[in-house]
């Protein structure tokens, strides 16, 4: 009785197993069939939202909705609309590359826009060439983001919206040799950002280049708040200049901190610096006689950009910062690339995005170069009394 | 010359902030022997109060002893619900709920009031002060937080060794059983030390906030580390141990951006640490006292 009790239950555990995988090729086929049908184009949004770098990524968020919004109000694209899945990153790398699978995996985005800084876009860089998905960051401006820096070939799946840290720091080093013929400079670098050490770097050996030279390069890391040491030491070395490639928040502070050390010279920077809290924290005063490079200013009177800033302001009731065109730019490059690859296929709009030609944006007209780097000018902003003022416009070589 | 007295006002100014903090850690672990890790978010919390404070148009005075009350609450709210009931606890356990705290102010934080950094009115018109042709500076910020710092320890010292609760609690810290066999209420002592360790950790939150002018949800963490680390410096438990750890782990960093290389700060720091657990564990002013079994 027993052996035939075991029997059964053999039997039926197998009958009871056959069942249920037959029941789970069921499912998997049904799924199947349900996968989204490509009646819409998924574009995942992989932006700082809340940490250091929240306001980058809520200006570029705002930028680019305004150019899907237009394009779903007109009708989609070949009848398809825009679908912008936005999740916040928290400003961190690690949170990058998971905000990155989410959005490949669960939400089946066919391209990524974002992050704004390079760090957090280098992020999910290995993830995406990976998983054959195109990403275009509106705003990091690091050469390592598009290309691989030991086998020196382009990463083919990335892209950007924004012109790359040779020409900002080389563009900061020609402006101080050339306009304000200055000679010596002291650099205070953000170790912990990929950017700030980009931009350092290229501004040293184009200055060094230029005839001027570094009497003094100093680091910090992020995060920090007590700059008055290594200020001190940089005041002993006198440099006509000082040159803070780094984010707003430190930067305020290193300025309204070199300031009360009483020391008076230009300050220079990138285009980390473009925030209203740079104001706040530094005050108005201590900003006086600093520059920084810029991928646009809001007092340029090209009509592009006017029209552009009236739209922004009364959507948002906000001057646009350069993170906000660079989120409206590179919406717009992405708009022109899904025109043209007509259908949700990450393989053929990272085709197109490749091919991007003339595509007129608030930052000039852009085509790629072989390294998908956008070929376009710089602004260089001069603060007065708290306020951005348009200096000069630098064109590439 | 010049260069080192600049510096020393800057590490003197930076190393006050350390000290404040440094003396809630202490407080704590002399009495109760825990390291209290969530106080470097209370520090945080207290910057916050300060902000709200001096946005309504509030002066500094106000500001500050607003702030130093509502984190006094908190301490004790804290110890309360967190601590309390672990009293018989494995220290282990009470350390990690320690951890536990500090994450929840710190992303509570978030919540509340947003990840993105806020900036502080200006409560004092900037003056500076040169000296030696203008290449020493100090400002009346600089000035008005080592003059606060030094005015606190100078209170708390008062406190602990003239007042009732100053007695019960170092009654307490010597012999917990023994003080309460005397009729101490220890539970009452222990609240009294958060309270007192939480307000100073607030008002050096809102000297922070008035001198650096700006303050995010995540900014306890490094300054609450470092803050240890003064605290382990000057003997943990010790009083004045901790007010001198934190102004020479202020100095020492100030002389190592100077003199060294900007980027070593933190390694000196925590390096500090280090030798000071292998050379003598009971800090430059603890005296070696064998562990009761």
């Amino acid at each position: 009785m027993r052996w035939k009790k075991s029997v059964v239950t053999a039997v039926s555990l197998v009958v009871t197993a056959s069942l249920l995988t037959a029941c789970s090729g069921g499912g998997n086929k049904d799924t199947a069939a349900n996968a989204p049908a490509a009646n819409e184009f998924v574009i995942g949004g992989n932006f700082e939202l809340s940490g250091g770098q929240a306001t980058f990524g809520k200006a570029a968020v705002n930028g680019a909705k305004m150019v899907f919004d237009k394009v779903n109000a007109e009708g989609g694209i070949n009848g398809k609309k825009i679908r912008f899945v936005v999740l916040d990153n928290k400003s961190e790398a690690t949170e990058s590359t998971n905000v990155a699978t989410k959005l490949i995996n669960s939400e089946k985005a066919v391209a990524i826009l974002g992050c704004t800084t390079s760090g957090d876009t280098l992020g999910m860089v290995q993830l995406a060439m990976d998983k054959k998905i195109p990403v275009l960051s509106t705003s990091a401006t690091n050469p390592k983001v598009t290309v691989d820096e030991n086998t020196k070939k382009t990463n083919d799946f990335i892209f950007r919206a924004c012109f790359i840290d040779p020409f900002q720091g080389t563009v900061m080093a020609n402006f101080t040799l050339n306009n304000l013929k200055l000679k010596t400079a002291a650099v205070l670098t953000d170790n912990q950002a990929p950017y700030s050490k980009g931009l350092a770097q290229f501004f040293k050996e184009s200055f060094v280049k230029g005839g001027g030279e570094i009497v003094a390069d100093e680091g910090y890391v992020t995060g920090d708040q007590d700059f008055k040491a290594t200020l001190t030491k940089i005041r002993g070395k006198n440099p006509d200049v000082l040159y803070v490639p780094g984010y707003y928040e430190e930067v305020g502070k290193i300025v309204k901190q070199a300031r009360e050390l009483g020391m008076t010279m230009p300050i220079m920077g990138g285009d980390g610096w473009d925030s209203p809290k740079l104001t706040e924290i530094a005050g108005a005063a201590a900003l006086n006689n600093t520059f920084f490079s810029n991928h646009y200013s809001s007092e340029d009177t090209d009509p592009l950009v006017v029209d552009f800033v009236k739209r922004y302001k009364e959507l948002y009731g906000e001057v646009p910062d350069s993170m906000a065109v660079l989120g409206y730019d590179g919406a717009l490059i992405m708009v022109d690339a899904l025109k043209r690859a007509g259908e949700p296929n990450p393989l053929k709009i990272k085709e197109a995005l490749a091919a991007t030609k003339d595509v007129q944006t608030v930052t000039g007209k852009i085509s790629y170069d072989e390294q998908h780097n956008p070929i376009k000018a710089a602004a260089i902003i001069e603060m007065k009394d708290g306020k951005q003022t348009f200096k000069d416009k630098v064109a590439p070589k | 010359m010049e260069v080192f007295f600049q510096q020393l006002i800057n590490g003197l100014s930076l190393g006050s902030i350390y000290a404040l903090i440094a003396l809630g850690y202490t407080m704590v672990y002399g009495i109760i022997r825990l390291i209290n890790f969530a106080h470097g978010d209370v520090y945080m919390v207290g910057a916050y109060v300060g902000f709200f404070a001096t946005t309504q148009g509030w002066g500094f005075l106000p500001s500050l002893i607003i702030s130093m009350v509502v984190c006094a609450i908190l301490g004790v709210v804290i110890e309360r619900l967190a601590y309390k009931p672990l009293r018989g606890a494995p220290k282990i356990a009470v350390l990690i709920t320690a951890i536990g705290v500090s994450f929840f102010l710190e992303n509570g934080g978030v919540l509340a009031v947003g990840a993105k950094i806020r900036t502080f009115p200006n409560v004092f018109q900037e003056v500076q002060y040169h000296f030696f042709n203008g290449s020493v500076v100090i400002t009346n910020r600089q000035i008005v937080i080592m003059v606060v710092t030094v005015l606190l320890m100078l209170l708390l010292q008062y406190i602990v060794h003239y007042t009732k609760t100053g007695k019960a609690m170092r009654a307490v810290s010597h012999d917990t059983q023994a003080a309460m066999l005397m009729g101490i209420n220890v539970d009452n002592t222990i609240s009294a030390t958060f309270a007192i360790g939480s307000s100073l950790a607030a008002a050096a939150g809102v000297l922070v906030g008035i001198y650096y002018n700006a303050i995010n949800p995540y900014m306890g963490i490094m300054p609450g580390l470092k803050a240890f680390v003064a605290a382990v410096v000057g003997g943990i438990g010790v009083i004045p141990g901790a007010f001198v750890g934190g102004l020479s782990l202020g100095v020492i960093e100030a002389l190592v951006s100077g003199y060294g290389q900007s980027l070593y700060r933190d390694a000196v720091a925590f390096a500090l640490l280090i030798i000071i657990l292998i050379v003598k564990p009971s800090g430059l002013f603890g005296s070696n006292v064998r562990e009761k079994v």
